[in-house]
């Protein structure tokens, strides 16, 4: 799906962005984000869509870098044996 | 089948492919002290390199974020190679969407502060237009899920093994 190209209805070029277009874009990152407070989730400014989404992104970033680290001290008990193990049961 | 579209599955086997096979190269020096914190520390780093690499060759250069990770990436580990520590590249210039800046200036000045956050948080988010940030942060959003989720199933599977 390449949503960009769905995505203009000019000739291609972005040359004259409106705001319905904006508007789309803004409630297609809503849908994205994790409903926790949000009960009328149509009435939410955009600039709220977007701070919720500074902050969705930043708990990601940060999530990775738990399981990273998780990871890395298992990796310290595993094997190379395991290891590959491990990939080739992935790689299936 | 596989398009080379955003299909998650097809993302998922690609990303993890890349991934566990970055795993097995950060694994295989296996010293006595491989549990000592600096060490964990170096793997936690080298990790998450991975990760983020796998992530965006994954993607390849379908989309600006990924074309500015890529970037970094390659621009970091020259400069590490020529350890001329002064030198942080930019993600700036690379990526340039340059046309519709008055838009962004437009639309960029109606959602403001949020705006400008977000483009510190999205690879090349600085050089977007509003249409396309918000555009590549929806795509970045699903693929740090899915970033997460293979690392996740990465600890799940070392955990098992223990």
């Amino acid at each position: 799906m390449s949503s960009r190209r769905s995505r203009s209805r000019q000739s291609g070029s972005n040359s004259r962005i409106t705001d319905d277009q904006i508007n789309d874009l803004v409630s297609k990152l809503h849908q994205l984000l994790p409903e926790i407070r949000n009960a009328h989730s149509d009435k939410v400014s955009a600039a709220k869509v977007l701070q919720e989404t500074c902050n969705y992104i930043r708990s990601l970033h940060r999530e990775v870098d738990d399981l990273s680290e998780r990871l890395s001290e298992l990796l310290a008990t595993t094997d190379n044996a395991q290891a590959a193990i491990i990939r080739s049961l992935l790689m299936q | 089948m596989d398009l080379q579209n955003l299909n998650p599955s097809s993302l998922k086997s690609r990303f993890t492919a890349r991934f566990l096979r970055a795993l097995t190269e950060i694994n295989a020096p296996k010293t006595i002290s491989s549990s000592s914190p600096r060490e964990i520390f170096q793997r936690y780093r080298r990790i998450k390199v991975a990760a983020d690499k796998s992530m965006a060759y994954s993607v390849r250069s379908r989309r600006i974020w990924s074309r500015a990770t890529l970037w970094r990436l390659r621009t970091r580990s020259r400069s590490r190679r020529l350890v001329s520590f002064g030198r942080r590249a930019s993600v700036k210039t690379r990526t340039t969407a340059s046309h519709g800046k008055e838009n962004k200036e437009h639309h960029g000045a109606v959602l403001g502060v949020q705006a400008e956050e977000l483009r510190e948080l999205v690879p090349g988010g600085e050089a977007m237009d509003l249409c396309n940030l918000l555009d590549e942060t929806a795509h970045y959003i699903k693929c740090l899920t899915t970033q997460g989720f293979c690392v996740y199933m990465g600890g799940l599977l070392c955990e098992g093994c223990c």
